[in-house]
This record gives C-alpha cells, structure tokens and sequence, in this order.
C-alpha cells in the first residue's frame, strides 16, 4: 500500500490541455453561432437587388458604407409587419397559456404518483416527440379536415349535418400547437412540482385550509419559477413558429415565421427577411434572458 | 380529551402501530417516547389526519377524528421541519390558519401580534423564513400553530433541528407557553431527558406498542420492562433465580438482592430480571466503612468516564456483571483497579415484566 | 386532489389520440386517410415504390447520424469545459453561444445560417454549393447545444473529486480523463447522440433554409406533401416511422433494464 502522507501536489490545472480543448470550441461556436449573427445583422442593413444573391451588403469595395436602415423602417411602420408581430406574440400568449393550463395538471398528478411509477409516466408524456413532429401535424390534418375523421364521428353520432370547417381556423392551429409544445410545458413543471415539499401542504391542511385552498395558497405560488419556466420555453419557439400555422392554421393568418418565409422564398427579399429576423431575435431577448435566469436559479 | 382505542396502522409489511391504546387528559403535556421506526410519528400523522388508521378509533372529546379531514380537526401540528411556507413573511405565516378561518382583518392582525410577542419575535414579522436562525423559526412555527387556539397540538420533535445549546432553554420556553395556553400538548422525542424534562407523563412506544405510560419520575425509576429500562438513562439489568424468601439470588453480582416490593408475581426457582438506576449506588473504596444498606456487593472500577457533573463507574464483578455507577463528578473520581464495594437501597431495584 | 389525475389521463389522451388514429388507418383500404375502407397494406406497398421519399429518408439518415456525431464532439467538450473547467476566460460568452440555438426562433437560426454559407461562399468559395453537407452542418449546430446541456448537467451531478481520486492515486491526466471522465460522460453523450439524431430527422424548417436542391430531406418532402393535404402514402409512412420509433424505444427500454439490473446485482 502506499503511503498517503507524501502524496505528490497534482496541479489542478493544466493549462495546455485546457486550451486544446477550448480551443476547438470555441472555434466552432466562432464560426457556427456567433458569425451567422453578424451576417444576419449586416445583410438586414443590405439593399434588396435582383442578383445571386439578391442583396447588396451594407458595406460596399474598400469598406464604403452603402447600408440603409429602410428594412427596419418598413417593419416599424408598415401595418403588415407590425401586426404580424402583434399576432405572433398573441399566438405564442395563448399557446403557453394553454400548455400550461392542461399542462399543470399532468406535471402535478405525475408529481404526486408513487415515486415508481413517475419516470414511466414522464416518458409518456415523452414519447409523441420521438414519433415525428410532422407526423403528428399531419394526423390533425386527417382528424380535422371537411371529410376527416372528428366531422366522420360528429356525423355518425348525429350531431352535425353538414361538416364542420375545423382545418385551416386558428382552432385547428392551436389544436396543432398546444399537441406539439405540451412536453414542453410540463418538463419544466414536473421539475419543480417533484421538489416540493409535502409538509408543507400538509401544514397548510393542519391549519384548516380545504384541498383547493391547500392548492392555491402553497402549490401553486411555491411553483411559480416552475410555471414562469414551462411559459417561457413554450413562448419563446411558438412565437417564430412557422410549420403549424402554415399547416393547420387559416391563410389569412400572417405570423412573424410565415412572413419571414414568404419574403425570403416567395419574394426573395433576403435583406428584409434578415431584419425581420434580427427584430424577432430583440422581441424575444427579454423573455430569453429571464427564461436563462430561472433555469440559472433553479440548479 | 384525546382518546385512542386499538389504533392500528400498517405500511407495507410493517406493522406501525398495534392496536394502541391512550387517554390524553386536557391541558396535559404528553410525551410519546420512542425510537426510530417505533410508530411515534406515524400516530401524530394519524391525529392530525394526514393518515388514516387501518383499525381503531381516534376521539376527541367524545367525536370521532378519523372521519374527519386534516383541514376539520381542530388539533394543529408543529411539523419536525417547521414547514413554514417560505414565500409568506413570518406575519402572513402566522395569519394562514386565522385567515382560512375567516377571522376578520383587525382581530387576526391583533392576534398575529400576540402570537409573536408570546413567542418574542415582536418586530419580526416582515421577515421572511429563510432569514431567520434556527431557533427563530421553531418559535415561529409554534405561534403558527398556536395561534389558532388548538385545543392539541401535536409536536413533532420540537427541539430535534435545533443546537444542543438552546435546546435547554426552549425546552423550559415551551413549558411556559403550554401552561399560558392551556392546550394539551402531545410531544413526539426520540431524546429522553427531553421527555422527562418537558412533559407530565410519558408514553414508551416499542414497534407500534404502548409499553409503559407514567409520569416521568415513575417510568424512569420504576421501568415497567428491559426496554423502558435501556431505554431511559441505560438502568444496570441484573438477572437471577427467586429465592423462597422473596431474595432474588444473583451470580452475576455474587449477592443476594432485596427489593423493597417483594417478588411475588414469581415463584420460587424463578428467573427474574431487575433493573437499577446507576446513580443509586454508593461506592465506597476499599477499607472504608460502607454505610448499613440492604444490598451490598464488592467489585473492581474497570474503567471511568468524566461526564461534566456526573462521572460515570464501569465496576467489573468476579460473577461476570458490570455495573454502570454514576456519581457527582464533585465527590471525586476512583482509581481504575481499585476494589470497591457497592451499596443500594431495596428501593432503588425494580422487577422488570420481561 | 384527483382533478389532476383526471387532468394526466385526459392529456395522454389528446397526446396519443391523433398518433394512434394515425396508426390504425394506415391499414385502411380507402383512398381518402382517416376513412375505414377494410384492412389493407396497398399503402404501404406504394410508400415502398415512391423512389423520391426513399431516397429523401435514407438522405436524411446519414445527415442525422453524421449531425449526431458532430454535435456528440462538440458539444461534448462544450459540455465538459462547461462543468469542469471553472472560471476561464469568457465563459458567460460560451455558454451564451453554446445555448444559444436552445432559444433561438429556428427560422432565425436557419436564416442566419444560409446567410452565413452564402457569405462564406463569396469570400473563400467554401462550402461549395448548398445541400446535405449544409444541412448537416446546421443540425450539428442545433445538436451540439442539447448535448452541450445533458453533458453539462450529468458532470455536475457526478463528484468531482473522482478525478482528482484518480490523479491521487497516481494516474495522469490523460489516464484520469480516459478510465474516470470518460466513463461519467458515456451515458449523457449516447443520451445526447440519440436526441441529436432525432432532432435531425425531424427538422424541416434550418434544412429548408440551408439546403439546395441536391439535398431534399424526408422532412422536407413531407412537409411539401403536407401543404397539398394528408395523402394515404404519407399515412403509411406515419405508421411506419411510429412503428420504427416504439421498436427503438423498447430495445432502449430493455437495454437500461439490463444495465439497471446488472448494476442493482453487483
């Protein structure tokens, strides 16, 4: 056996190792994450132009500025791009709200199973991820549409004559989006809700509160980061959401992800879909930074 | 006020509690003294409904609790943790069970402020738990619960999460607040000075059974079986054979005991186990006239220990006992080696039921 | 309170509803989905004949597992960096960079991706043309950030004085990092790995951004199928990707059993 006392010091750090390790990336993060934004903030400053690629960057031969700032003007002052902003974050509103509201529910009775039967259960509400988001959007398409099989059900129970128009509403939509972001919602929830502490709830009980007093005074407020959390990591994707409101959702509705397809495949107007982009990444880095704060909190 | 009749409760294989039975009396301090695993808590949880009891019935003055849900018993609980709701301040904690009762705003704000001067947290009130010490927070989970005028309240190790240091005088604090209330009060320990401290009678619970219920001073002279003996302040367990006479012959110890209640449950040639305080024997060294005692026995200090006011004596004997000896530390210490003889009372011997 | 059992069953069952409603008709005869017209397998006898779909899917495989194995490496020493390296320079700005595709819209991400290939290509003619490599490269920048965090956060949990342990007891850094890190580290980026490679296969909107036309992905061909309407191949192909998605899971389910039970037995 050797003998502990003279144990030679181990540096703890290692410098060179570190560095090659870094170095790589950082290199990559460099080139794949930070670059791109960068380019995507100069090209929003670009001129539109009709070649490949269509667009004139800001700065023209030897660094002579030949930007415009007109791409943010027109988003600022064109009531078509301010609403579409205005709806996108409504949408994304009554998503999370919607997420959380049957989501909450699902995390606390998950929470409050036997401790054995908890990881099952999560996995569950798991699972439909692994099954293919467009998969599942595309089974609303065939449960909601004109000849499809919720109007099939309705009509063989008698309860409608004429089929309802379900696909192509902002009902179909949010049907869509809530299916797809309600993992989302009670990962978040679950997380906190298996934390708490049942004596408390039992004091709550102890000092005379009914169950739904209990609930409303001790569960819910103690959850509040864990609710503030599954908002915001349903919020935050579902307001640049472009699929399931191209998909399910009425023509008419014009959300920021959509807008920004159409101008940059339709219209090709990459310097506008670029600043389009830039103004969704400044909306949302308000509820990104408070989201990144709670997750910071909670560990 | 509080009875329990063959209250049983299982978890899993476990048997929790064996069809116990109790009688809790108003305005008593009451403590249930047992180990871990020994269902003491397991029948708070039952009192204050978080559980319900398999068999048996639980009334309280004459109605049955078990019906009942936790938010309709009047009995209130000071939980082990404190369980004080940390997004509350030390005010709005103190009001949660005035406010769920409906008492109005001007009365529940003067009766938070008397809950909080009876604890001696007056200004304390718009602080948050986790600014608190620890010995803070007891006091106010105790205002928590008192001020909704229980006519119990249950105690789960009151002064388990605190330092050894204010356990003494919470100790003497909580005394006074249960004879200022005039609440019964049930105290669950796994620490027997505690118990014997703080509360009128006692209750021994050994794996889900009642074993002995007394007053303090009773159950720790007179244990009622090995376990209550081992159990409070480790009594010496001598065991022999019952002599015709009432003596009860002692190998271990090479003498004959006396106690002063005969043994007469047992015949004679009977095996009999008895139980003697350590701090009922007198040691006297060898040479030294020992007074006139009606047990008396000579031995060897094998080892000694300095406990601060006490010392404690292992004294080794040629028939294979130790004895565990305890005296005033002031009356000083024997030498390890040194012969002694040891003197007790016929009083000081108590026959065990097992 | 048993609201919220009711509120469990109820959400597994809109869950579940739509995908198993999509299972059991793609073995409907009828030409119009989601309409029982007897049990049949033309379905997926056309799926197996539609040369343009194969091809997309067995594309969309090599992007996800060469995706996959990029973001593994990455985000693996992203990850470790993260948990283990303390205070270094800039760390709040890795991080920040690491996570950032976590939060980022995915149309922003896309955009800003092509845009970036775009510029690249003017200015040192790389990478060539757009397509699978494109595509692959932006799911690995999506990857790596999830197995950056899984990583991260399964380090965290592990003491950290193993390695020291392990250097106490005379092994080189080198050694340390390969018989102790290396180890703890194992299950978060197999973990890591299978979440990248699903997030591969499912992703239509960074690949329709990044890609050109040498490289349509399975997602991208379903999602252009989907802009006309649910077609019965499209069903089928439904059944069969759920199908391929359960088989995974059980084989993953019985290999953890296995592991679980080994370790409970020694």
């Amino acid at each position: 056996m050797r003998d502990p006392a003279p144990s030679l010091p181990v540096p703890r750090r290692l410098a060179p190792r570190r560095l090659a390790i870094l170095l790589p990336a950082w290199a990559w993060l460099a080139l794949f994450v930070a670059a791109p934004a960068l380019v995507l903030l100069g090209i929003a400053l670009g001129h539109y132009d009709t070649g490949v690629p269509p667009f004139q960057p800001p700065f023209g031969p030897g660094g002579a500025w030949q930007g415009t700032f007109a791409n943010f003007v027109a988003i600022a002052t064109d009531p078509f791009y301010r609403d579409s902003f205005l709806r996108s974050l409504l949408v994304a509103f009554v998503t999370a709200s919607l997420c959380l509201l049957i989501g909450y529910p699902m995390a606390l009775a998950i929470a409050r199973a036997p401790e054995a039967r908890r990881t099952p259960l999560l996995l569950a509400v798991l699972l439909p991820f692994w099954t293919g988001f467009l998969i599942r959007v595309g089974a609303w398409i065939g449960l909601l549409r004109d000849e499809g099989w919720l109007n099939g059900v309705l009509r063989v129970l008698g309860v409608i004559e004429a089929p309802l128009p379900l696909l192509y509403t902002s009902l179909a939509m949010y049907v869509g989006m809530v299916h797809a972001y309600l993992p989302f919602a009670v990962l978040p929830l679950y997380a906190t809700l298996a934390r708490r502490d049942p004596a408390l709830e039992e004091a709550a009980a102890d000092l005379g509160a009914r169950p739904a007093v209990v609930f409303l005074t001790v569960t819910l407020p103690l959850s509040a980061p864990g609710v503030a959390a599954a908002f915001l990591l349903v919020f935050i994707p579902a307001a640049g959401e472009f699929v399931i409101p191209d998909l399910l959702g009425p023509p008419e509705a014009q959300l920021v992800g959509r807008v920004l397809w159409g101008e940059f495949f339709q219209n090709r107007d990459w310097p506008l879909a670029a600043a389009l982009a830039v103004v969704l990444l400044v909306v949302l880095i308000l509820p990104i930074r408070l989201f990144q704060r709670l997750e910071a909190e909670q560990r | 006020m509080l009875r329990a009749e063959g209250v049983a409760k299982r978890f899993g294989a476990t048997m929790a509690l064996d069809g116990l039975d109790l009688e809790i009396a108003p305005g008593e301090f009451f403590a249930l003294l047992g180990g871990s695993g020994s269902g003491k808590t397991t029948l708070l949880r039952l009192i204050a409904g978080f559980e319900t009891p398999d068999a048996g019935r639980l009334l309280l003055e004459g109605r049955d609790l078990v019906p009942l849900p936790p938010h309709a018993r009047p009995v209130t609980m000071m939980f082990q943790s404190y369980a004080l709701f940390p997004h509350l301040t030390v005010s709005d904690n103190v009001a949660y069970g005035l406010r769920r009762a409906g008492v109005p705003r001007e009365e529940r704000r003067r009766r938070v402020a008397e809950a909080l001067a009876l604890v001696r947290l007056e200004g304390f009130g718009h602080r948050r738990p986790h600014q608190l010490s620890g010995g803070q927070r007891q006091r106010v989970a105790l205002a928590r619960s008192l001020v909704v005028r229980p006519r119990l309240l249950l105690l789960d190790e009151p002064l388990g999460a605190l330092d050894a240091s204010l356990r003494e005088a919470t100790g003497f604090e909580l005394r006074t607040l249960q004879r200022a209330t005039g609440a019964a009060f049930v105290m669950v320990t796994h620490d027997q000075t505690e118990a014997m401290a703080l509360a009128d009678r006692i209750g021994v619970l050994e794996r889900g059974r009642l074993v002995q219920v007394g007053p303090p001073t009773e159950v720790y002279e007179r244990p009622a079986t090995r376990f209550v003996a081992g159990f409070l302040g480790g009594a010496n367990l001598l065991s022999g054979v019952v002599r015709p006479d009432g003596g009860v012959d002692c190998a271990e110890v090479g003498c004959v005991l006396r106690a002063a209640v005969p043994v007469t449950a047992h015949p004679a040639g009977a095996a009999v186990t008895l139980a003697l305080r350590p701090e009922r024997i007198r040691m006297q060294a060898e040479g030294a006239q020992p007074p006139e005692e009606t047990n008396a026995a000579r031995g060897t200090v094998a080892e000694v220990a300095f406990r601060g006011e006490l010392s404690t004596a292992l004294v080794r004997f040629d028939g294979g006992a130790t004895l565990r000896v305890s005296r005033p530390s002031a009356e000083g210490a024997p030498e390890r080696g040194a012969q002694v003889t040891l003197t007790w009372p016929a009083e000081a011997l108590t026959v065990l039921a097992d | 309170m048993n609201v919220a059992r009711v509120g469990l069953w109820l959400g597994l069952g809109f869950l579940y509803l739509p995908i198993l409603l999509l299972v059991a008709y793609a073995f409907s005869a009828d030409r119009i989905p989601f309409q029982w017209g007897g049990f049949s397998l033309r379905w997926f006898v056309a799926l197996a004949a539609d040369e343009r779909l194969i091809e997309a899917a067995l594309l969309s495989l090599r992007i996800a597992a060469g995706a996959a194995t990029l973001a593994v490496l990455v985000g693996g020493l992203a990850g470790w960096a993260l948990a283990r390296f303390g205070p270094f320079r800039g760390r709040a700005l890795f991080g920040a960079l690491i996570g950032a595709p976590l939060v980022l819209p995915e149309v922003v991400t896309g955009l800003s991706l092509l845009l970036l290939f775009v510029a690249l290509e003017g200015a040192i003619g790389w990478p060539g043309g757009r397509g699978a490599q494109t595509v692959l490269l932006a799911h690995a920048t999506l990857g790596a950030a999830y197995v950056a965090v899984v990583v991260q956060a399964r380090l965290a949990g592990a003491d950290r004085s193993l390695e020291e342990a392990a250097m106490d007891l005379g092994a080189t850094p080198f050694v340390a990092f390969r018989t102790v890190t290396l180890p703890l580290m194992a299950p978060s980026l197999l973990a890591g790995w299978l979440l990248a490679f699903t997030l591969s296969l499912d992703d239509v909107v960074l690949a329709s951004f990044v890609s050109g036309p040498a490289g349509t992905t399975l997602p991208m061909v379903l999602f252009s199928k989907l802009k006309l309407g649910l077609t019965p191949e499209v069903n089928a192909l439904g059944a069969v990707i759920v199908g391929v998605a359960a088989v995974a899971l059980g084989m993953a389910a019985l290999v953890l059993a296995r592991v679980d039970g080994r370790r409970g037995g020694g």
